[in-house]
């Protein structure tokens, strides 16, 4: 039991997080007779977090370096409305249009980063610069027609869509859907053989491993939870595109922020610039993958609720940046730079709807709603300054 | 006796592990110059921090008796308040504000509720006129010369009705002339009843202008000198200052430097963009395999300029000279070039550019080098782990695992992060800035053991240092930097400090 007091002591900043979303959610499911935990319900609250939970992750690595970037929503509803006049006035394919929608991503954000890395810009105003641009940009390509409607089935369902029941049935467990419970299975399992491998791994390098006890709890804890994620899922109409997009995204950034050369240097360089710079590692560089990798994910974040909205509209993306850092806030992100992990991000950012979405069900008043929104922030920015320096 | 304006009795001032101030007795005559003089981090600079109360009077054992009086100063404005203004080597100016609002600096001069700006230029003026300064005190001080900055510095401390003027290294960044205009002018300062405690390098120019020089060495007064009564010179001054026997701290080293030549400098300058300023002039110097090269000079005089322009110049100096790194004439244009080509630096400051702090040991040590763990841009996390440990305990460093962070370590085990950072590059020449500044004198025969051992097995470690007893103990061949140049080359085994202190001080 003093293992786990430990344990919990030492990671009480990440685990906080973990619990503030069960104690959230728990609330609202009290206090909505249950419909907030209803399949329905939880599916919509992921599909509603998809494109801001990209945005967060994107702006997560940003700030982890120690700069902001504010140009992200607008570029977002931006590049939505692109994807949009591409597939209506230029008939361009589905494929090719996010392909090109995702570079122009890429390229928007190696502009912002130009003046920061190369002049010294600072990057609140070169973005500020781009969130003006970018508003302008996208006013400019609705101009002529105001809202435009997307008739294409294939790239609304990627905000709308569910991915395919390949083994439906109407005999065996009807009302759900098999094919998230099959890849449910799969990633239970996924988890506990990498667990397994990684313990035996550390064993053969004599590295320090909880104690077998804790070990089997922490997995039977994990696979209940991954367990009940995926039933309440499969109970609706099962994984979204929106949900598959989110997942890919946070698993290949939480890979390469956790095991490759590029995360440990763009955590560095927030660490501390200078000794980055003098450990051979170019500082200018690394800034401009980074907010490249923020423009990106504006580009996927514009595809997601574009798709989702099946238009563009002019107002498309409108503090989506605020909502993304806001998130990433909660998710233990530190302004000081070289702290801050994407899961943290994504919880941050399912936090923060789940806020949203359990009010809106609860019929709370939208004013109230940004006072609560505010509070929670706060909060959550004083818990994670209080427990850091507790740390150190 | 009874015309001290100050004394300072049985100060001693401990920081963690080190003792810094050991039972010092300082005492200034009224209306007198008073130099204080010694080696880097014999106890000047701290000795006037304890006096402008920058440590406050319970953080120091000893009482400062001023104009007669025991005073308790809890911060700077208190010693302000009595009389005493501090002017720093890094001049406490804001660039972007005009001089006369500098020299008001907090104690703004107001009609009502606003700013009596006539009032404040007018006062200005005639402080500025007491420092021989002719410019408008409506200038921005960027766009003053360092020298001019100085005295709206003294303007500054005059404007608070100072009676003690203490000034840490004032002519340090000074060219000729504008070192001659200040001490002009402290010498008419004095005529205006102003006492001075100045501290310096340049022997001449203590010579020069002080009444009474205190020679301060391992936080002790040794002595103190009046010019009228003792027989002052050069030769006494370096002998109080250096005059202590080298105890055998150093470990004996049975390998000899080889005759290849690993690392050529020639003809190197260096001009610093931001200031306009040649840094380095002309240096040459050359270090051979396995060869322990020492860099002694004073702080300022261009050693750690020297080693960065060299290693991929990251402050982006005008740079023009030849680099021959083994064999081959090379140009790095960023640090990573110079680690690529095997030429490493482990800088002075290991807290503020040397370590990410909020890393883990792990983290730190794989960070120069990273393709070394990994593979296709995938870090092994095992192999990465090992490393690390295989560190921790060669170079037997203390924590409870690899997996603590850097700030919470001892400097010397932190120093010992630092060396193993470098040691993973395997470098052919290791730059090694000040190796043993603020760690014990245990961490410190360490250090000098893992250098020994890395000499022997063929590596080149050029080795900046302030300590010339760890110069003179550990280099088998010195130079000496002054001014931004290389002003001697010296053998390591008949070298003296008296020999190296003359090359430093020569201007």
């Amino acid at each position: 039991m003093s293992e786990l007091g430990t344990l919990l002591k030492k990671n009480v900043r990440e685990y906080g997080m973990y619990i503030a979303l069960a104690v959230i959610m728990a609330v609202f499911t009290v206090l909505s007779h249950g419909v907030f935990l209803s399949s329905r319900n939880i599916v919509n609250l992921l599909n509603q977090t998809g494109y801001m939970a990209v945005l967060a992750v994107g702006m997560t690595l940003v700030i982890v370096i120690r700069h902001i970037d504010l140009s992200v929503g607008f570029l977002s509803g931006f590049l939505g409305a692109v994807a949009a006049v591409a597939m209506t006035q230029w008939n361009w394919s589905v494929g090719l249009t996010i392909v090109f929608v995702m570079g122009l991503g890429i390229v928007a954000g190696l502009l912002t980063a130009l003046p920061v890395a190369s002049l010294g810009v600072p990057a609140f105003v070169a973005s500020l610069a781009g969130w003006l641009i970018y508003r302008g940009a996208l006013m400019l390509v609705t101009a002529s027609t105001g809202t435009i409607i997307i008739p294409n089935e294939t790239f609304n369902a990627l905000g709308n869509g569910y991915i395919p029941d390949l083994f439906a049935s109407e005999v065996f467990l009807p009302s759900l859907h098999k094919t998230t419970l099959v890849i449910g299975l799969i990633a239970i399992i996924a988890y506990i053989i990498s667990q397994v491998l990684d313990r035996r791994r550390k064993m053969q390098y004599k590295f320090e491993v909880l104690s077998s006890g804790l070990f089997v709890a922490q997995l039977i804890f994990v696979s209940v939870i991954l367990g009940f994620i995926t039933w309440i899922l499969a109970g609706y109409n099962g994984l979204s595109w929106t949900i598959v997009i989110m997942l890919g995204v946070v698993l290949i950034y939480n890979f390469v922020t956790q095991r490759t050369v590029l995360g440990r240097h763009i955590y560095a360089v927030g660490g501390n610039p200078e000794a980055a710079e003098l450990s051979g590692i170019n500082v200018k560089k690394i800034t401009m993958i980074v907010f490249a990798s923020s423009g990106l994910m504006a580009a996927v974040s514009g595809i997601l609720f574009t798709a989702r909205l099946k238009s563009a509209t002019p107002q498309a993306g409108q503090l989506g940046e605020m909502d993304a850092i806001a998130a990433a806030y909660i998710g233990g992100v530190s302004a000081a730079g070289g702290v801050g992990s994407i899961m943290g991000s994504l919880i941050g950012a399912i936090v923060y709807m789940s806020l949203m979405n359990g009010m809106n069900l609860l019929g709370t008043d939208i004013s109230l709603q940004y006072i609560i929104r505010g509070l929670v922030l706060l909060l959550a920015v004083i818990f994670d300054v209080t427990t850091r320096k507790r740390a150190a | 006796m009874s015309d001290n304006i100050l004394e300072m009795r049985h100060i001693t001032k401990t920081f963690p592990g080190v003792r810094a101030l050991n039972d010092v007795n300082f005492a200034v005559r009224r209306g007198e110059i008073h130099c204080l003089v010694g080696e880097n981090g014999a106890g000047k600079s701290t000795l006037m921090k304890v006096l402008s109360g920058v440590y406050p009077h319970n953080e120091f054992e000893g009482e400062i008796i001023l104009n007669g009086k025991k005073v308790e100063f809890k911060n700077i404005h208190d010693s302000e308040d009595a009389g005493i203004g501090i002017i720093y080597q890094e001049l406490a100016l804001v660039p972007d504000m005009s001089v006369y609002e500098n020299i008001m600096l907090g104690h703004e001069i107001r009609r009502g509720m606003t700013i009596d700006v006539q009032e404040m230029i007018k006062k200005s003026t005639e402080l500025l006129k007491r420092v021989r300064l002719s410019i408008n005190p409506s200038a921005k001080i960027k766009d003053l010369g360092i020298g001019k900055r100085q005295l709206v510095e003294i303007a500054k401390a005059l404007s608070r009705n100072v009676q003690l003027l203490i000034l840490d290294e004032p002519t340090a960044a000074l060219n000729e002339d504008d070192c001659q205009n200040l001490l002009d002018i402290l010498r008419e300062l004095k005529t205006q009843g102003v006492t001075c405690i100045m501290i310096s390098h340049k022997l001449k120019e203590v010579l020069s202008i002080a009444d009474t020089i205190t020679v301060l060495r391992d936080g002790q007064t040794i002595c103190t000198l009046s010019r009228e009564k003792d027989v002052v010179n050069e030769q006494v001054l370096i002998r109080h200052m250096v005059g202590r026997s080298i105890e055998n701290i150093y470990p004996p080293r049975k390998s000899h430097p080889s005759k290849d030549v690993v690392l050529e400098v020639k003809n190197w300058s260096a001009i610093d963009t931001k200031s306009g300023r040649k840094v380095l002039n002309n240096v040459n110097f050359k270090v051979y395999k396995g060869e322990v090269v020492g860099l002694s000079g004073l702080v300022g005089s261009g050693r750690t300029e020297l080693a960065r322009s060299i290693f991929g110049n990251p402050d982006g100096y005008i740079v023009s000279g030849d680099i021959i790194f083994k064999g081959k004439k090379q140009r790095f244009n960023h640090p990573s070039d110079a680690i690529r080509a095997g030429l490493a630096y482990a800088t002075e400051d290991r807290k503020g550019n040397g370590l990410v702090l909020i890393k883990s040991i792990q983290e730190n040590i794989s960070l120069a080098n990273l393709q070394k763990v990994s593979r296709n841009g995938i870090i092994n996390e095992e192999l990465d782990k090992q490393t690390a440990m295989n560190f921790v305990d060669s170079l037997s460093i203390k924590t409870p695992g690899i997996h603590q962070l850097v700030m919470n370590l001892s400097g010397g085990n932190q120093q010992k992060v630092s060396v193993a950072k470098w040691l993973f590059v395997e470098p052919d020449v290791l730059i090694f800035d000040e190796p043993t500044r603020g760690i014990d004198v245990g961490a410190k025969y360490e250090i000098y053991t893992i250098i020994n051992d890395l000499v022997s097995k063929g590596m080149s470690i050029v080795m900046i240092s302030s300590e010339l007893p760890e110069i003179l103990g550990m280099s088998d061949r010195i130079y000496v930097v002054a001014n931004g140049t290389i002003t001697g080359e010296l053998d390591g085994k008949s070298a003296t400090q008296e020999v190296i202190m003359q090359l430093a001080t020569q201007y």
